[in-house]
């Protein structure tokens, strides 16, 4: 995620201070990590040298520095740019899963075993997902559901696999 | 043989139709307020293995208990009794009666059991509307849309207070919105009533609100739990 | 594409459809196929009633010889005949003795030679009948040499039982009464029409019969009509309209229909070929006589396909048929009272202004009769679809479980239970209006006769002429074995003043055994006269009193009709010496009056002027020996006419009617209840899945069981009141048109209701074992 991006957007709303920069995006983004608040800094800074960001004033005697910053017109464009444009989506075709199952193959251990203590992680994780989902509210839900879709379609893999795992001997013994 | 604390339990449970094994050698036990899902891929037995659990279907060997009594050695009727006063049933379609309105579909299982119809419509809405569906009493099901349906057919499921609830791929028919919130009241209602549910389904998010998993493949089950 | 040919091309489609289903499709064509075909065949056998009849009357009609021509003097082409026709048991034995005169004597119809003297040609149920243990006595009255069969063309029926008899003895009694000299058999008169009631009786028996079964061919042109439904939503994915899909779905019934015609002649020819091995109260029709009108015939032809298709679309008005999927329009449009009630008020508009004409002779007019019961009829199957939602709509589901079910499956769906039971509802109706009218104007025809068969069981009435040989006779039949007594009386009358006809006076001549039948003798010896006293019977219309002296003209005091032989009134004094007698009922029940004269006290020469009587009476120890009597008196004079004395005599006409109707009107029930059963079928294999889940949460059988039975006997029990009330309304206003005093015949109402309810409890008993068979768990299968 381009952090720089995000907090270019939540400034287009209207100037604010770094420390209230942080709040909204923990509020928003960070379920899990907490932005750390020299990261906030840095990647001011760089917006600033960018460009993108200006000082819109510095409140003196609270803190060491109470920057309020605000965004330019090339900052709004970037976050349109940004938005408009589409994400990669991740090819996955690199995975350690086929890689251990092909190995286990290839060594006589137990493929089926590694598939099943998989999916019995998979679906503990899940558990683990849809009990927060079902106490946190809606962007709880939405990040959470992300996660459980993707880990279903590890799972549904998993399963596939289980089923093919016999022709799959085969072909990597050969 | 039964597991301390067990509500039900199914040893070596065997079952054919004709040349078919739908199970074989398949072990299952579940403790109250339990939500146990049964996964595996399609033909693979599990609505086999529900409706044996159930006493729906006689297994040809193997024994079930339930509440510390032999499934196979009760009779038909002793098993209705059974199903109607401590089991409760979700399906995947066809199980509201289309001409009876909402609220008695859902009141149908007390009446069956004896209770006035005034009191079990009574205790029915309150079920309904544990499930947010308590407007929709006086419509058909035909005019309901199959989420909202299926929150009935989950409110008649509960509406005995039954001590095991069977759920056949209770959200099969529905999108996934509609799907987890089923699940969700399902798994609620059942946890705050300390019912036992056993959960058939093939699709993992819906696994995923049981506390435990197993597996069945041809006719044999693998409880996930004991494999981590 | 033309609109017709769019209509061609789906039909033809749909046509494809009803045979190309697998074996499901074809099972379901084909039960429709035998339930229209059941209808077709009832529909050919009724078109073809009126030319077997027709059939009939005509051949029985060329045999008698009312209008022949006839011949004063022998001649080459004359033929001597009598009727003698013959009662035994319960059979009626029709006959004539024949006596040709020269070798161009007519032939009557199915006899190719004549049978000799002595000889006799006889029917082939006849031959049957004589051939049994049963006929062994008729054998022995009708002793001669069966020497030839008689052929169909000169039977009315294969049941029918008759004989000629070859004589030559006819030409002394050729009186032209009794013995006719014909020279041809020909005959022109019209059968007299039937009586106005009866024609009433007729015309609604054949619309209460008939318009259940247009109930029942409606009803199996959709056999399976849900499941097609469903099919064509897969024909309206892939692209068909919802106008297309009705137009296929009116060709797959055309389709059905079409097979029921077929079926329907098949069984309509089976039929045919029994019905002549089958003799309802000795009636009996040969096949080839029942030929369906030809009119008729293409008519069924033409309106059963027509039908179905109306049906069908009809049906499919309240469905939409979507892609993906049937739906049932969700709130169907509530029922109208007004148009409803509207038919049957017509039809009682029709029937009103006929009330009490039966009786005065006047005709009805067989179309306002026919069109006011077909109105009130039809007006059952109407209102019942509105009585049946508005009772089940205000019945809240209270009660069990099973009744809840029955009753919300009934508001949501009552269209076909409705339809069904409607059929049988209008065939009770109408059975109890026609079983009501037939109790009550049996009431008029079955007389008491106030004849005694305690005292004689035969009267036998010799032909005139042979007055001379009464004594004979009477000694030849007493002789005969199994008769107690046989006693011979002649009466004549006479006249003081033949000028004055309320003057007659009977004269009644007899032994004393025979005068004792008819009084109360003090004591007697030929050569006495007694004068009768006691109440004259004021209903008699003739027979004054008469004192002793008296001068009267005897035989024929008017001398109006000459005698045969010319005999002239004889005057005959009445002797001073009679005795007062108290009159009794003689024999027949009649109170006589007059003089009463033993032979010796008679006036002589009284010629043919007298009627003459033999009262038979037979021992009622020795069987048969009614039987008896009549043989004796055939054989001693096969041309008298020998009467049963009976206590009452019944319309025989009725009594075949009423049966006839009650067979029919359950055949229809029947018939209906087995459309139920197939719906009722149909409707549970539907909700296999349903019975299956209601089974799994603990639903006892017995629960399901029920309900299916409320949900069968709910409209049928509405249905039976509904049929009750119209039934009762129909009857006391036809019994008013009859002039017959209105009477309810709760026998027949109970029989009928009865019945159809014996039909509900049947359909549902028949749809238990496939319900439980549902029930198993196997239906929660779905992998």
């Amino acid at each position: 995620m381009s952090i720089g991006h995000t907090l270019l957007g939540l400034l287009e709303a209207g100037p604010r201070h770094g420390y209230d920069l942080k709040r909204a995006f923990d509020e928003k983004f960070g379920h899990d990590r907490p932005l750390a608040y020299g990261q906030v800094y840095s990647t001011m800074s760089r917006l600033l040298k960018n460009g993108l960001v200006e000082v819109d004033g510095i409140e003196s005697g609270g803190g060491p520095d109470r920057k309020r910053y605000a965004i330019t017109d090339a900052g709004i464009t970037d976050v349109e740019t940004w938005l408009s444009q589409p994400e990669k989506p991740e090819p996955y075709l690199h995975s350690t899963l086929y890689t251990k199952v092909v190995l286990a193959l290839l060594t006589g251990r137990g493929a089926a075993e590694l598939l099943d203590v998989q999916r019995a992680e998979h679906l503990r994780l899940m558990r683990i997902l849809t009990q927060r989902k079902r106490k946190g509210d809606l962007a709880d839900q939405l990040v959470c559901d992300h996660a459980l879709f993707h880990l279903e379609a590890d799972l549904r893999w998993l399963e596939l696999t289980a089923a093919r795992l016999g022709q799959l001997a085969q072909e990597v013994r050969r | 043989m039964t597991p301390a604390g067990t509500l039900l339990c199914a040893t070596d449970l065997r079952k054919a139709y004709g040349p078919t094994k739908a199970l074989d050698g398949a072990e299952f036990s579940i403790h109250p307020g339990e939500v146990v899902a049964v996964m595996g891929p399609s033909g693979s037995g599990k609505s086999t293995l529900l409706h044996c659990l159930a006493g729906i279907v006689t297994p040809d060997s193997g024994t079930i208990t339930y509440a510390g009594r032999e499934l196979s050695a009760m009779n038909d009727s002793e098993r209705s009794a059974l199903r109607r006063g401590e089991f409760g049933f979700v399906f995947q379609f066809g199980q509201l009666v289309p001409e009876l309105t909402c609220v008695e579909n859902v009141a149908l299982p007390l009446r069956l059991a004896g209770v006035r119809r005034k009191e079990a419509e009574r205790t029915a809405l309150h079920w309904m509307s544990e499930l947010e569906v308590a407007d929709l009493g006086s419509k058909r099901p035909g005019e309901v849309s199959g989420g909202q349906g299926q929150r009935v057919a989950v409110a008649r499921a509960l509406v005995t207070q039954p001590r095991v609830i069977f759920a056949d791929e209770p959200t099969g028919a529905l999108d996934s919105l509609n799907g987890e919130l089923v699940m969700q009241l399902l798994t609620e209602a059942a946890r705050s009533a300390n019912a036992a549910v056993v959960l058939v389904t093939h699709e993992t998010r819906v696994a995923a609100y049981s506390d435990r998993e197993i597996v069945v493949r041809d006719g044999k089950s693998r409880d996930m739990e004991r494999i981590v | 594409m033309s609109k017709p040919r769019t209509w061609a091309r789906d039909l033809a489609l749909g046509t494809r459809f009803a045979f190309a289903g697998g074996r499901e499709g074809w099972t379901r064509t084909l039960l429709t196929g035998i339930g229209v075909g059941l209808g077709v065949a009832l529909l050919l056998i009724t078109s073809a009633l009126p030319s077997a009849m027709s059939a009939r009357d005509e051949r029985g009609a060329a045999r008698t010889t009312f209008s022949s021509p006839t011949a004063e003097r022998p001649g080459r082409d004359t033929l001597l005949t009598a009727q003698v026709d013959q009662s035994y048991r319960s059979y009626g034995v029709d006959g004539r003795l024949l006596q040709p005169e020269g070798p161009d004597a007519p032939l009557p119809p199915g006899l190719t030679a004549f049978p000799g003297p002595g000889e006799m040609a006889v029917s082939p149920a006849l031959d049957e009948l004589m051939k049994t243990a049963e006929g062994k006595l008729l054998r022995e009255r009708l002793d001669g040499k069966i020497v030839s069969t008689i052929g169909d063309e000169g039977l009315v029926g294969p049941g029918d039982l008759y004989f000629y008899i070859g004589s030559d003895q006819l030409g002394k009694i050729a009186d032209g009464t009794y013995v006719e000299r014909i020279t041809a058999f020909e005959n022109h008169i019209e059968a007299p029409p039937l009586d106005p009631v009866l024609t009433l009786l007729v015309v609604l028996t054949f619309v209460a019969l008939l318009m259940p079964v247009a109930v029942f061919i409606a009803a199996a042109v959709r056999f399976g009509g849900d499941r097609r439904d469903r099919r064509l939503a897969a024909l309206r994915l892939v692209g068909a309209d919802g106008r297309m899909v009705r137009r296929i779905a009116a060709g797959e019934a055309f389709a059905g229909s079409v097979i029921g015609l077929l079926v329907g002649t098949g069984f309509f020819l089976v039929a045919r070929q029994l019905a002549g091995a089958v003799s309802i109260s000795q009636r009996s029709v040969f096949p080839h006589d029942l030929n369906p009108e030809f009119w008729l015939a293409s008519l069924i032809a033409l309106a059963v396909p027509a039908a179905a298709v109306a049906v069908t679309l009809l049906a499919l008005r309240g469905v939409v048929i979507e892609p993906l999927g049937v739906v049932r329009t969700a709130t169907p449009r509530r029922r109208r009272i007004w148009w409803r009630l509207l038919l049957p008020l017509a039809g009682l508009g029709l029937l009103a202004p006929m009330m009490g004409r039966g009786n005065e002779g006047g005709q009805f007019n067989q179309w306002q009769v026919s069109g006011g019961v077909v109105l009130l009829l039809v007006g059952i199957t109407v209102l019942l679809p509105w009585l049946l939602e508005r009772v089940v709509g205000r019945l809240g589901g209270s009660g069990g479980v099973s009744w809840q079910l029955a009753v919300r499956r009934l508001q949501l769906t009552s269209g076909t239970a409705a339809r069904l039971v409607g059929g049988i509802a209008v065939a009770v109706a109408g059975a109890i209006a026609l079983q009501m009218l037939f109790a009550g104007t049996e009431g008029e025809y079955t007389k008491d006769t106030g004849q005694d068969p305690a005292r004689a069981t035969v009267s036998i009435m010799p032909r005139h002429g042979t007055d001379a040989k009464l004594d004979e006779l009477a000694a030849t039949v007493a002789r005969s074995k199994g008769i107690t007594k046989a006693v011979a009386l002649r009466s004549t009358t006479g006249s003081p003043d033949p000028d004055r006809a309320d003057q007659d006076v009977n004269l009644h001549i007899g032994s004393c055994a025979a005068l004792a039948e008819l009084a109360r003798l003090p004591s007697c010896e030929d050569g006495d006269a007694f004068v009768l006293t006691g109440a004259p019977d004021p209903s008699a219309p003739q027979g004054a009193p008469a004192a002793p002296g008296t001068t009267l003209y005897v035989g024929d005091p008017r001398g109006t009709e000459a005698g045969a032989d010319g005999s002239a009134p004889v005057a005959w004094t009445v002797p001073a010496d009679a005795r007062p007698a108290p009159a009794h009922k003689d024999p027949i029940g009649l109170l006589r009056t007059g003089v009463l004269l033993t032979p010796a006290a008679a006036p002589k020469s009284l010629g043919t002027h007298q009627f003459a009587q033999v009262y038979v009476l037979v021992d009622p120890a020795v069987p048969d020996g009614l039987e008896l009597a009549r043989n004796a008196s055939f054989k001693a004079e096969p041309l008298a006419t020998a009467m049963t004395l009976t206590q009452t005599r019944t319309s025989a006409r009725f009594g075949s009617i009423r049966t006839g109707l009650f067979v029919g009107a359950t055949l229809v029930l029947v018939l209906i209840g087995a459309s139920l059963l197939v719906s009722q079928l149909e409707q549970l294999r539907e909700r296999r899945k349903l019975l299956s889940s209601l089974v799994a949460f603990g639903t006892k059988r017995s629960t399901l069981s029920l309900s299916v039975l409320w949900q069968t006997a709910l409209p049928i029990g509405l249905g039976l009141a509904l049929a009750n009330t119209v039934g009762l309304a129909l009857g006391a206003v036809l019994m008013r048109m009859s002039n017959v005093r209105v009477r309810v015949d709760w026998a027949s109402v109970a029989a009928m209701t009865g019945i159809g309810a014996g039909v509900a409890l049947v359909v549902t008993l028949l749809s238990l074992p496939p319900l439980l068979r549902l029930m198993r768990p196997d239906g929660l299968r779905t992998e």
